[in-house]
Protein backbone atom coordinates (compact mmCIF):
# COMPACT_ATOMS: atom_id res chain seq x y z
CA UNK A 1 0.00 0.00 0.00
CA UNK A 2 1.35 3.42 -0.98
CA UNK A 3 0.01 6.74 0.23
CA UNK A 4 0.64 10.07 -1.45
CA UNK A 5 1.92 12.65 0.98
CA UNK A 6 1.01 16.17 -0.20
CA UNK A 7 4.60 17.23 0.54
CA UNK A 8 6.69 14.20 -0.36
CA UNK A 9 4.73 12.35 -3.04
CA UNK A 10 3.95 8.63 -3.20
CA UNK A 11 5.51 6.83 -0.21
CA UNK A 12 5.44 3.36 1.36
CA UNK A 13 2.72 2.77 3.97
CA UNK A 14 5.41 2.07 6.56
CA UNK A 15 6.34 5.76 6.65
CA UNK A 16 2.86 6.62 7.92
CA UNK A 17 1.12 6.25 11.28
CA UNK A 18 -2.59 5.50 11.13
CA UNK A 19 -4.71 7.63 13.45
CA UNK A 20 -8.30 6.70 12.61
CA UNK A 21 -11.50 7.84 10.99
CA UNK A 22 -11.82 11.46 9.84
CA UNK A 23 -14.47 11.82 12.55
CA UNK A 24 -11.53 13.31 14.42
CA UNK A 25 -11.79 16.39 12.19
CA UNK A 26 -15.28 17.13 13.51
CA UNK A 27 -14.52 17.98 17.12
CA UNK A 28 -17.60 18.97 19.11
CA UNK A 29 -17.85 22.32 20.87
CA UNK A 30 -16.40 22.32 24.36
CA UNK A 31 -19.88 22.53 25.89
CA UNK A 32 -21.43 19.86 23.62
CA UNK A 33 -23.44 17.03 25.22
CA UNK A 34 -21.60 13.91 26.41
CA UNK A 35 -23.21 11.94 23.55
CA UNK A 36 -21.46 14.16 20.99
CA UNK A 37 -18.11 13.48 22.64
CA UNK A 38 -18.79 9.73 22.78
CA UNK A 39 -19.61 9.78 19.06
CA UNK A 40 -16.50 11.81 18.30
CA UNK A 41 -14.12 9.63 20.31
CA UNK A 42 -15.56 6.12 20.10
CA UNK A 43 -18.52 5.41 17.83
CA UNK A 44 -17.70 4.78 14.19
CA UNK A 45 -19.44 4.08 10.88
CA UNK A 46 -16.65 1.57 10.24
CA UNK A 47 -17.66 1.08 6.58
CA UNK A 48 -16.80 -1.95 4.46
CA UNK A 49 -15.95 0.01 1.32
CA UNK A 50 -15.09 3.66 0.93
CA UNK A 51 -13.77 5.36 4.03
CA UNK A 52 -11.88 8.51 4.92
CA UNK A 53 -9.22 8.33 7.57
CA UNK A 54 -6.23 10.23 8.91
CA UNK A 55 -2.61 9.24 8.49
CA UNK A 56 0.50 11.02 9.71
CA UNK A 57 3.57 11.11 7.50
CA UNK A 58 6.30 10.55 10.07
CA UNK A 59 9.29 11.92 8.13
CA UNK A 60 7.79 15.32 7.29
CA UNK A 61 5.03 15.70 9.90
CA UNK A 62 2.13 16.17 7.48
CA UNK A 63 -1.38 14.97 8.35
CA UNK A 64 -3.07 13.38 5.36
CA UNK A 65 -6.77 12.65 4.86
CA UNK A 66 -6.91 9.46 2.81
CA UNK A 67 -10.00 8.33 0.88
CA UNK A 68 -9.61 4.61 0.39
CA UNK A 69 -11.45 1.29 0.15
CA UNK A 70 -11.32 -0.93 3.25
CA UNK A 71 -12.15 -4.04 1.21
CA UNK A 72 -9.69 -3.71 -1.69
CA UNK A 73 -7.11 -1.41 -0.02
CA UNK A 74 -7.26 0.84 -3.12
CA UNK A 75 -6.40 4.46 -2.39
CA UNK A 76 -8.58 7.04 -4.13
CA UNK A 77 -7.44 10.41 -2.81
CA UNK A 78 -4.91 11.91 -0.41
CA UNK A 79 -5.41 15.48 0.77
CA UNK A 80 -3.61 17.62 3.33
CA UNK A 81 -5.56 18.05 6.55
CA UNK A 82 -4.05 21.50 7.16
CA UNK A 83 -6.61 24.19 6.49
CA UNK A 84 -9.59 21.99 7.46
CA UNK A 85 -11.46 22.65 10.67
CA UNK A 86 -10.50 20.59 13.68
CA UNK B 1 -32.42 -30.00 31.96
CA UNK B 2 -33.82 -30.52 28.48
CA UNK B 3 -34.06 -34.15 27.33
CA UNK B 4 -31.78 -34.91 24.41
CA UNK B 5 -33.30 -35.99 21.14
CA UNK B 6 -33.72 -39.73 20.72
CA UNK B 7 -31.46 -40.43 17.75
CA UNK B 8 -28.34 -38.79 19.14
CA UNK B 9 -25.13 -40.53 18.23
CA UNK B 10 -22.60 -40.36 21.05
CA UNK B 11 -18.92 -40.36 20.22
CA UNK B 12 -16.52 -42.60 22.15
CA UNK B 13 -13.44 -44.74 21.70
CA UNK B 14 -15.69 -47.79 21.63
CA UNK B 15 -17.76 -46.24 18.85
CA UNK B 16 -14.63 -45.61 16.74
CA UNK B 17 -13.66 -49.25 17.20
CA UNK B 18 -17.13 -50.51 16.35
CA UNK B 19 -17.43 -48.35 13.25
CA UNK B 20 -13.99 -49.49 12.16
CA UNK B 21 -15.21 -53.08 12.25
CA UNK B 22 -18.38 -52.18 10.34
CA UNK B 23 -16.56 -50.31 7.56
CA UNK B 24 -17.46 -46.88 9.01
CA UNK B 25 -20.94 -47.04 7.50
CA UNK B 26 -22.75 -46.00 10.68
CA UNK B 27 -21.53 -42.39 11.01
CA UNK B 28 -24.20 -39.77 10.51
CA UNK B 29 -23.91 -36.01 9.86
CA UNK B 30 -23.08 -34.15 13.07
CA UNK B 31 -25.99 -31.73 12.69
CA UNK B 32 -29.20 -31.33 10.65
CA UNK B 33 -29.59 -28.84 7.80
CA UNK B 34 -33.07 -27.48 8.49
CA UNK B 35 -34.88 -24.81 6.48
CA UNK B 36 -35.69 -21.73 8.52
CA UNK B 37 -39.05 -21.73 10.31
CA UNK B 38 -41.19 -18.58 10.06
CA UNK B 39 -40.60 -17.67 13.72
CA UNK B 40 -38.35 -18.42 16.69
CA UNK B 41 -38.11 -17.33 20.30
CA UNK B 42 -34.48 -16.37 19.73
CA UNK B 43 -32.53 -15.65 16.55
CA UNK B 44 -28.76 -15.46 16.77
CA UNK B 45 -27.02 -13.71 13.88
CA UNK B 46 -23.61 -15.27 13.24
CA UNK B 47 -22.51 -18.90 13.34
CA UNK B 48 -19.03 -18.36 14.74
CA UNK B 49 -17.80 -19.61 18.07
CA UNK B 50 -19.72 -17.06 20.11
CA UNK B 51 -23.03 -17.45 18.27
CA UNK B 52 -22.92 -21.25 18.49
CA UNK B 53 -21.98 -21.31 22.16
CA UNK B 54 -24.73 -18.80 22.95
CA UNK B 55 -27.28 -21.10 21.30
CA UNK B 56 -25.92 -24.11 23.15
CA UNK B 57 -26.11 -22.49 26.60
CA UNK B 58 -29.56 -21.04 25.90
CA UNK B 59 -30.73 -24.60 25.33
CA UNK B 60 -28.69 -26.35 27.96
CA UNK B 61 -28.78 -23.92 30.89
CA UNK B 62 -32.06 -22.13 30.27
CA UNK B 63 -34.22 -24.64 28.39
CA UNK B 64 -34.72 -22.21 25.50
CA UNK B 65 -34.59 -24.44 22.44
CA UNK B 66 -36.76 -22.65 19.88
CA UNK B 67 -33.61 -20.96 18.62
CA UNK B 68 -32.04 -20.40 15.20
CA UNK B 69 -28.44 -19.52 14.43
CA UNK B 70 -28.25 -17.72 11.09
CA UNK B 71 -24.90 -17.91 9.34
CA UNK B 72 -24.22 -16.17 6.03
CA UNK B 73 -21.54 -18.65 4.96
CA UNK B 74 -20.88 -22.04 6.51
CA UNK B 75 -20.47 -22.69 10.22
CA UNK B 76 -16.96 -21.83 11.27
CA UNK B 77 -16.12 -19.79 8.16
CA UNK B 78 -15.22 -16.69 10.18
CA UNK B 79 -12.59 -16.01 12.80
CA UNK B 80 -13.42 -19.14 14.77
CA UNK B 81 -11.63 -21.06 12.00
CA UNK B 82 -8.85 -18.51 11.46
CA UNK B 83 -7.39 -17.88 14.87
CA UNK B 84 -4.18 -19.16 16.43
CA UNK B 85 -6.11 -21.09 19.07
CA UNK B 86 -4.57 -19.79 22.28
CA UNK B 87 -6.61 -20.38 25.42
CA UNK B 88 -5.49 -18.62 28.60
CA UNK B 89 -6.67 -16.85 31.75
CA UNK B 90 -3.88 -14.39 32.50
CA UNK B 91 -5.82 -11.16 32.65
CA UNK B 92 -5.23 -8.47 35.24
CA UNK B 93 -8.16 -6.06 35.45
CA UNK B 94 -11.22 -6.77 37.59
CA UNK B 95 -13.91 -7.34 34.98
CA UNK B 96 -11.61 -9.25 32.62
CA UNK B 97 -9.96 -11.42 35.25
CA UNK B 98 -13.06 -13.21 36.53
CA UNK B 99 -14.51 -13.57 33.05
CA UNK B 100 -11.50 -15.32 31.49
CA UNK B 101 -11.03 -17.40 34.64
CA UNK B 102 -14.61 -18.60 34.28
CA UNK B 103 -14.03 -19.32 30.61
CA UNK B 104 -10.94 -21.43 31.29
CA UNK B 105 -12.89 -23.51 33.81
CA UNK B 106 -15.54 -24.13 31.15
CA UNK B 107 -12.80 -25.14 28.70
CA UNK B 108 -11.48 -27.67 31.19
CA UNK B 109 -14.72 -29.64 31.09
CA UNK B 110 -15.81 -28.73 27.58
CA UNK B 111 -15.01 -32.03 25.90
CA UNK B 112 -17.10 -34.04 28.35
CA UNK B 113 -19.82 -31.42 28.26
CA UNK B 114 -20.06 -31.45 24.44
CA UNK B 115 -19.06 -35.10 23.93
CA UNK B 116 -16.61 -33.75 21.37
CA UNK B 117 -12.83 -33.82 21.13
CA UNK B 118 -11.79 -30.17 20.82
CA UNK B 119 -8.15 -31.15 21.40
CA UNK B 120 -7.81 -28.77 24.33
CA UNK B 121 -4.15 -28.99 25.27
CA UNK B 122 -2.97 -27.28 28.45
CA UNK B 123 0.64 -27.21 27.40
CA UNK B 124 1.45 -24.04 29.31
CA UNK B 125 1.99 -20.49 28.16
CA UNK B 126 5.05 -18.35 28.81
CA UNK B 127 5.03 -14.56 28.48
CA UNK B 128 8.63 -13.35 28.22
CA UNK B 129 9.97 -10.21 29.87
CA UNK B 130 13.09 -8.22 29.08
CA UNK B 131 13.71 -5.66 31.83
CA UNK B 132 13.39 -5.22 35.60
CA UNK B 133 10.37 -2.97 35.11
CA UNK B 134 8.64 -5.58 33.01
CA UNK B 135 9.44 -8.24 35.60
CA UNK B 136 7.64 -6.13 38.23
CA UNK B 137 4.66 -5.73 35.94
CA UNK B 138 4.49 -9.48 35.31
CA UNK B 139 4.90 -10.26 39.04
CA UNK B 140 1.89 -8.02 39.64
CA UNK B 141 -0.09 -9.75 36.91
CA UNK B 142 0.89 -13.16 38.26
CA UNK B 143 -0.33 -12.16 41.72
CA UNK B 144 -3.62 -10.99 40.24
CA UNK B 145 -3.98 -14.36 38.50
CA UNK B 146 -3.28 -16.22 41.76
CA UNK B 147 -5.73 -13.98 43.62
CA UNK B 148 -8.33 -14.91 41.01
CA UNK B 149 -7.69 -18.57 41.79
CA UNK B 150 -5.77 -19.34 38.62
CA UNK B 151 -2.14 -20.39 38.25
CA UNK B 152 0.99 -18.37 37.59
CA UNK B 153 4.70 -18.96 38.15
CA UNK B 154 7.33 -16.25 37.79
CA UNK B 155 10.34 -17.80 36.07
CA UNK B 156 13.81 -16.31 36.09
CA UNK B 157 16.09 -16.58 33.10
CA UNK B 158 17.33 -20.07 34.00
CA UNK B 159 13.78 -21.19 34.60
CA UNK B 160 12.84 -20.09 31.10
CA UNK B 161 15.99 -21.68 29.66
CA UNK B 162 14.97 -25.02 31.11
CA UNK B 163 11.62 -24.92 29.29
CA UNK B 164 12.65 -23.06 26.13
CA UNK B 165 16.34 -23.80 25.50
CA UNK B 166 16.08 -22.77 21.85
CA UNK B 167 15.52 -19.05 22.48
CA UNK B 168 18.26 -16.50 21.87
CA UNK B 169 18.69 -15.28 25.45
CA UNK B 170 21.40 -12.73 24.76
CA UNK B 171 19.96 -10.77 21.86
CA UNK B 172 21.08 -7.18 22.30
CA UNK B 173 17.74 -5.46 21.84
CA UNK B 174 15.54 -7.59 24.11
CA UNK B 175 17.68 -9.90 26.28
CA UNK B 176 15.44 -12.39 28.07
CA UNK B 177 15.16 -11.75 31.83
CA UNK B 178 12.50 -14.36 32.54
CA UNK B 179 8.89 -15.19 31.92
CA UNK B 180 5.46 -15.48 33.50
CA UNK B 181 4.44 -19.12 33.21
CA UNK B 182 0.72 -19.99 33.09
CA UNK B 183 0.66 -23.81 33.20
CA UNK B 184 -3.08 -24.10 32.49
CA UNK B 185 -2.77 -21.98 29.35
CA UNK B 186 -2.56 -23.74 25.99
CA UNK B 187 -4.36 -24.34 22.73
CA UNK B 188 -7.39 -26.11 21.25
CA UNK B 189 -8.46 -27.13 17.77
CA UNK B 190 -10.43 -24.10 16.57
CA UNK B 191 -12.74 -25.80 14.01
CA UNK B 192 -13.55 -28.54 16.47
CA UNK B 193 -14.81 -25.96 18.94
CA UNK B 194 -17.29 -24.65 16.36
CA UNK B 195 -18.31 -28.17 15.31
CA UNK B 196 -18.63 -29.40 18.88
CA UNK B 197 -20.89 -26.53 19.92
CA UNK B 198 -22.86 -26.84 16.66
CA UNK B 199 -23.51 -30.54 17.16
CA UNK B 200 -24.41 -30.15 20.83
CA UNK B 201 -26.77 -27.22 20.11
CA UNK B 202 -28.40 -29.14 17.24
CA UNK B 203 -28.94 -32.13 19.51
CA UNK B 204 -30.86 -29.89 21.87
CA UNK B 205 -33.13 -28.70 19.07
CA UNK B 206 -31.42 -25.51 17.88
CA UNK B 207 -31.77 -24.90 14.12
CA UNK B 208 -28.41 -24.11 12.52
CA UNK B 209 -29.11 -22.36 9.22
CA UNK B 210 -26.18 -21.89 6.90
CA UNK B 211 -26.00 -19.73 3.75
CA UNK B 212 -28.49 -17.39 5.38
CA UNK B 213 -27.32 -13.79 5.42
CA UNK B 214 -29.17 -11.31 7.58
CA UNK B 215 -29.92 -8.21 5.49
CA UNK B 216 -32.23 -6.28 7.79
CA UNK B 217 -33.45 -6.09 11.37
CA UNK B 218 -37.16 -5.43 11.89
CA UNK B 219 -38.08 -3.05 14.66
CA UNK B 220 -41.57 -1.99 15.69
CA UNK B 221 -41.99 0.83 18.19
CA UNK B 222 -38.52 0.39 19.65
CA UNK B 223 -38.80 -3.39 19.90
CA UNK B 224 -37.15 -5.99 17.69
CA UNK B 225 -39.63 -8.24 15.87
CA UNK B 226 -37.45 -10.27 13.53
CA UNK B 227 -34.90 -10.23 10.74
CA UNK B 228 -34.80 -10.11 6.95
CA UNK B 229 -32.52 -12.69 5.40
CA UNK B 230 -31.38 -14.04 2.05
CA UNK B 231 -33.72 -16.96 2.85
CA UNK B 232 -36.74 -14.84 3.70
CA UNK B 233 -38.12 -13.01 6.71
CA UNK B 234 -37.90 -14.66 10.12
CA UNK B 235 -39.79 -13.41 13.14
CA UNK B 236 -38.18 -13.49 16.57
CA UNK B 237 -38.92 -12.30 20.08
CA UNK B 238 -35.24 -11.76 20.79
CA UNK B 239 -32.30 -11.26 18.46
CA UNK B 240 -28.58 -11.26 19.19
CA UNK B 241 -25.90 -9.76 16.94
CA UNK B 242 -22.82 -12.00 17.25
CA UNK B 243 -20.92 -11.30 14.04
CA UNK B 244 -17.39 -10.31 15.19
CA UNK B 245 -15.70 -8.23 12.43
CA UNK B 246 -19.06 -7.45 10.78
CA UNK B 247 -20.64 -5.99 13.93
CA UNK B 248 -20.84 -2.42 12.63
CA UNK B 249 -22.69 -3.42 9.44
CA UNK B 250 -25.26 -5.59 11.18
CA UNK B 251 -25.80 -3.10 14.01
CA UNK B 252 -26.35 -0.38 11.39
CA UNK B 253 -29.38 -2.41 10.21
CA UNK B 254 -30.91 -1.50 13.57
CA UNK B 255 -29.76 2.11 13.32
CA UNK B 256 -26.92 1.63 15.82
CA UNK B 257 -23.41 3.02 15.58
CA UNK B 258 -20.94 0.97 17.62
CA UNK B 259 -17.62 1.79 19.26
CA UNK B 260 -15.95 -0.68 16.90
CA UNK B 261 -13.36 -0.41 14.16
CA UNK B 262 -12.57 -3.50 12.06
CA UNK B 263 -8.91 -4.35 11.60
CA UNK B 264 -6.95 -7.23 10.10
CA UNK B 265 -4.90 -9.66 12.15
CA UNK B 266 -2.64 -12.04 10.24
CA UNK B 267 -1.32 -15.47 11.15
CA UNK B 268 1.16 -17.91 9.64
CA UNK B 269 1.86 -21.61 9.62
CA UNK B 270 4.96 -23.54 8.56
CA UNK B 271 5.32 -26.98 7.07
CA UNK B 272 4.83 -29.81 9.58
CA UNK B 273 7.84 -30.53 11.78
CA UNK B 274 8.64 -33.01 14.52
CA UNK B 275 7.69 -31.73 17.98
CA UNK B 276 10.06 -28.90 18.91
CA UNK B 277 8.00 -26.18 20.60
CA UNK B 278 6.18 -27.68 23.55
CA UNK B 279 4.47 -24.52 24.90
CA UNK B 280 2.82 -21.35 23.78
CA UNK B 281 5.52 -18.67 23.78
CA UNK B 282 4.62 -15.01 23.74
CA UNK B 283 7.23 -12.35 22.98
CA UNK B 284 5.23 -9.21 23.66
CA UNK B 285 8.05 -6.73 23.13
CA UNK B 286 8.59 -8.03 19.62
CA UNK B 287 4.87 -8.53 18.90
CA UNK B 288 5.30 -12.22 18.21
CA UNK B 289 3.83 -15.43 19.60
CA UNK B 290 4.08 -19.06 18.58
CA UNK B 291 2.95 -22.60 19.30
CA UNK B 292 3.17 -25.89 17.42
CA UNK B 293 0.00 -27.51 16.20
CA UNK B 294 -0.65 -31.20 16.78
CA UNK B 295 -0.08 -31.68 13.03
CA UNK B 296 3.42 -30.27 13.49
CA UNK B 297 3.10 -26.84 11.86
CA UNK B 298 4.50 -23.87 13.72
CA UNK B 299 1.57 -21.49 14.14
CA UNK B 300 2.57 -17.91 14.80
CA UNK B 301 1.46 -14.34 14.52
CA UNK B 302 2.02 -10.81 15.63
CA UNK B 303 0.18 -7.55 15.69
CA UNK B 304 -2.64 -6.03 13.71
CA UNK B 305 -1.90 -4.46 10.35
CA UNK B 306 -3.10 -1.37 12.20
CA UNK B 307 -5.57 0.35 9.92
CA UNK B 308 -9.27 -0.21 9.37
CA UNK B 309 -9.75 -3.04 6.86
CA UNK B 310 -12.19 -5.73 5.73
CA UNK B 311 -9.80 -7.42 3.31
CA UNK B 312 -9.51 -10.71 5.29
CA UNK B 313 -5.88 -10.79 4.19
CA UNK B 314 -2.98 -8.68 5.31
CA UNK B 315 -0.24 -6.61 3.79
CA UNK B 316 3.46 -7.30 3.52
CA UNK B 317 4.88 -4.87 6.13
CA UNK B 318 3.40 -6.91 8.98
CA UNK B 319 4.54 -10.16 7.36
CA UNK B 320 8.09 -8.84 7.38
CA UNK B 321 7.78 -7.55 10.93
CA UNK B 322 6.52 -10.87 12.28
CA UNK B 323 9.23 -12.85 10.50
CA UNK B 324 11.90 -10.51 11.87
CA UNK B 325 10.57 -10.85 15.40
CA UNK B 326 10.51 -14.65 15.08
CA UNK B 327 14.10 -14.72 13.85
CA UNK B 328 15.18 -12.44 16.70
CA UNK B 329 13.60 -14.63 19.34
CA UNK B 330 14.38 -18.11 18.02
CA UNK B 331 16.86 -18.14 15.15
CA UNK B 332 16.11 -21.83 14.53
CA UNK B 333 12.77 -20.85 13.04
CA UNK B 334 14.59 -19.63 9.93
CA UNK B 335 14.99 -23.23 8.84
CA UNK B 336 11.23 -23.82 8.61
CA UNK B 337 9.31 -22.98 5.45
CA UNK B 338 6.15 -20.92 5.78
CA UNK B 339 3.25 -22.73 4.13
CA UNK B 340 0.40 -20.24 4.41
CA UNK B 341 -0.59 -16.90 5.81
CA UNK B 342 -4.08 -15.49 6.21
CA UNK B 343 -6.00 -12.77 7.97
CA UNK B 344 -9.23 -12.31 9.88
CA UNK B 345 -11.43 -9.27 10.41
CA UNK B 346 -11.21 -8.24 14.05
CA UNK B 347 -13.85 -6.24 15.89
CA UNK B 348 -11.61 -3.78 17.75
CA UNK B 349 -13.05 -1.76 20.62
CA UNK B 350 -11.39 1.45 21.84
CA UNK B 351 -10.23 -0.05 25.15
CA UNK B 352 -9.47 -3.53 23.81
CA UNK B 353 -12.18 -5.30 25.85
CA UNK B 354 -15.46 -6.86 24.70
CA UNK B 355 -19.12 -5.91 24.89
CA UNK B 356 -21.92 -8.28 26.00
CA UNK B 357 -24.98 -6.16 26.54
CA UNK B 358 -28.46 -5.11 25.59
CA UNK B 359 -28.77 -2.57 22.82
CA UNK B 360 -31.02 0.51 22.95
CA UNK B 361 -33.57 -1.54 20.93
CA UNK B 362 -35.74 -3.77 23.17
CA UNK B 363 -35.05 -7.45 22.66
CA UNK B 364 -31.90 -6.79 20.60
CA UNK B 365 -28.60 -7.87 22.16
CA UNK B 366 -25.02 -7.30 21.11
CA UNK B 367 -21.89 -9.37 21.59
CA UNK B 368 -18.77 -7.90 20.01
CA UNK B 369 -15.44 -6.17 20.58
CA UNK B 370 -13.44 -9.38 20.96
CA UNK B 371 -10.38 -7.84 19.39
CA UNK B 372 -7.71 -10.51 18.87
CA UNK B 373 -8.66 -12.50 21.97
CA UNK B 374 -12.11 -13.95 21.44
CA UNK B 375 -11.29 -17.62 20.91
CA UNK B 376 -10.51 -18.33 24.55
CA UNK B 377 -13.68 -16.45 25.43
CA UNK B 378 -16.02 -18.67 23.37
CA UNK B 379 -17.42 -20.74 26.29
CA UNK B 380 -17.92 -17.90 28.79
CA UNK B 381 -19.14 -15.42 26.19
CA UNK B 382 -21.90 -17.75 25.05
CA UNK B 383 -22.77 -18.64 28.60
CA UNK B 384 -22.98 -14.98 29.67
CA UNK B 385 -24.95 -13.81 26.63
CA UNK B 386 -27.38 -16.71 27.09
CA UNK B 387 -27.76 -15.74 30.74
CA UNK B 388 -28.45 -12.11 29.85
CA UNK B 389 -30.98 -13.04 27.14
CA UNK B 390 -32.77 -15.60 29.28
CA UNK B 391 -32.86 -13.82 32.64
CA UNK B 392 -32.65 -10.16 31.63
CA UNK B 393 -29.73 -9.59 34.00
CA UNK B 394 -26.03 -9.66 33.14
CA UNK B 395 -24.07 -12.69 34.30
CA UNK B 396 -21.89 -11.66 37.22
CA UNK B 397 -18.59 -12.36 35.44
CA UNK B 398 -19.57 -10.23 32.44
CA UNK B 399 -21.26 -7.34 34.22
CA UNK B 400 -18.59 -4.83 33.20
CA UNK B 401 -18.74 -5.55 29.46
CA UNK B 402 -21.20 -2.73 28.97
CA UNK B 403 -21.90 -0.96 25.71
CA UNK B 404 -22.08 2.43 27.44
CA UNK B 405 -18.79 2.18 29.32
CA UNK B 406 -16.97 4.44 26.87
CA UNK B 407 -19.50 7.20 27.44
CA UNK B 408 -19.44 6.74 31.23
CA UNK B 409 -15.69 6.27 31.53
CA UNK B 410 -15.78 2.75 33.05
CA UNK B 411 -13.09 1.53 30.68
CA UNK B 412 -11.41 -1.89 30.69
CA UNK B 413 -8.03 -0.97 29.25
CA UNK B 414 -6.11 -4.17 29.99
CA UNK B 415 -2.96 -3.02 28.17
CA UNK B 416 -3.01 0.45 29.69
CA UNK B 417 -2.45 2.11 26.33
CA UNK B 418 -5.49 4.40 26.32
CA UNK B 419 -9.03 4.19 25.02
CA UNK B 420 -8.59 5.00 21.35
CA UNK B 421 -9.20 2.92 18.24
CA UNK B 422 -5.63 2.95 16.93
CA UNK B 423 -4.00 1.85 20.19
CA UNK B 424 -4.98 -1.80 20.70
C1 LIG C 1 -5.33 -14.51 12.88
C2 LIG C 1 -6.13 -14.53 14.14
C3 LIG C 1 -5.58 -15.07 15.30
C4 LIG C 1 -6.31 -15.09 16.49
N1 LIG C 1 -5.76 -15.71 17.57
C5 LIG C 1 -6.48 -15.84 18.71
C6 LIG C 1 -5.94 -16.58 19.81
O1 LIG C 1 -4.84 -17.15 19.72
N2 LIG C 1 -6.66 -16.65 20.95
C7 LIG C 1 -7.88 -16.06 21.07
O2 LIG C 1 -8.47 -16.12 22.13
N3 LIG C 1 -8.44 -15.38 20.02
C8 LIG C 1 -7.77 -15.26 18.85
N4 LIG C 1 -8.31 -14.60 17.76
C9 LIG C 1 -9.63 -13.94 17.92
C10 LIG C 1 -10.82 -14.86 17.75
O3 LIG C 1 -10.65 -15.69 16.63
C11 LIG C 1 -12.09 -14.00 17.57
O4 LIG C 1 -12.15 -13.01 18.57
C12 LIG C 1 -13.37 -14.84 17.65
O5 LIG C 1 -13.29 -15.98 16.85
C13 LIG C 1 -14.55 -13.98 17.22
O6 LIG C 1 -15.79 -14.56 17.54
P1 LIG C 1 -16.55 -15.63 16.60
O7 LIG C 1 -15.87 -16.92 16.69
O8 LIG C 1 -17.97 -15.64 17.00
O9 LIG C 1 -16.35 -14.94 15.18
P2 LIG C 1 -16.60 -15.51 13.71
O10 LIG C 1 -16.18 -16.91 13.58
O11 LIG C 1 -16.01 -14.50 12.77
O12 LIG C 1 -18.19 -15.49 13.63
C14 LIG C 1 -18.99 -14.44 13.14
C15 LIG C 1 -19.88 -15.04 12.07
O13 LIG C 1 -20.88 -14.09 11.70
C16 LIG C 1 -21.19 -14.32 10.35
N5 LIG C 1 -21.89 -13.15 9.80
C17 LIG C 1 -21.40 -11.91 9.57
N6 LIG C 1 -22.34 -11.11 9.05
C18 LIG C 1 -23.47 -11.86 8.95
C19 LIG C 1 -24.80 -11.59 8.49
N7 LIG C 1 -25.15 -10.39 8.00
N8 LIG C 1 -25.71 -12.60 8.53
C20 LIG C 1 -25.37 -13.83 9.00
N9 LIG C 1 -24.14 -14.13 9.46
C21 LIG C 1 -23.19 -13.15 9.44
C22 LIG C 1 -19.82 -14.55 9.72
O14 LIG C 1 -19.92 -15.20 8.46
C23 LIG C 1 -19.13 -15.37 10.78
O15 LIG C 1 -19.20 -16.76 10.54
C24 LIG C 1 -7.62 -14.55 16.54
C25 LIG C 1 -8.18 -14.02 15.38
C26 LIG C 1 -7.46 -14.01 14.18
C27 LIG C 1 -8.09 -13.46 12.94
ZN1 LIG D 1 5.56 13.87 3.76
Amino acid sequence: MRITCPCCGSRDRREFTYYGSDDYLRRPDADAAAQAWDDYLHNRDNPAGETRDLWYHDPCGTWVKVTRDTVTHAIHACEPVAGEAG
Amino acid sequence: MVPERGDVMRYSGFRVLLEGLRGNRGWRPAWRKPDPKPAYDVVIIGGGGHGLSTAYYLAKNHGITNVAVLEKGWLGSGNIGRNTTIVRANYFLPGNSEFYSHSLKLWEKLERDLNYNVMHSQRGLINLFHSDGQRDAFARRGNAMLAQGDDAVLLDREGVRELLPYLDFDQTRFPIYGGLYHPRGGTARHDAVAWGYARAADQRGVDLIENCEVTGIDIDQGRVTGVQTSRGAIRAKKVAIVVAGRSSQVAAMAGLRLPIESHILQAFVTEGLKPCIDHVVSFGMGHFYISQSDKGGLVFGGDLDFYASYAARGNLPMVEHVMEAGMTLMPMIGRAKVLRSWGGIMDMSPDGSPIIDRSPVDGLFINCGWNYGGFKAVPASGRCLAHLMATGAPHKVAARFRLDRFATGHLLDEEGTGSQHNLH
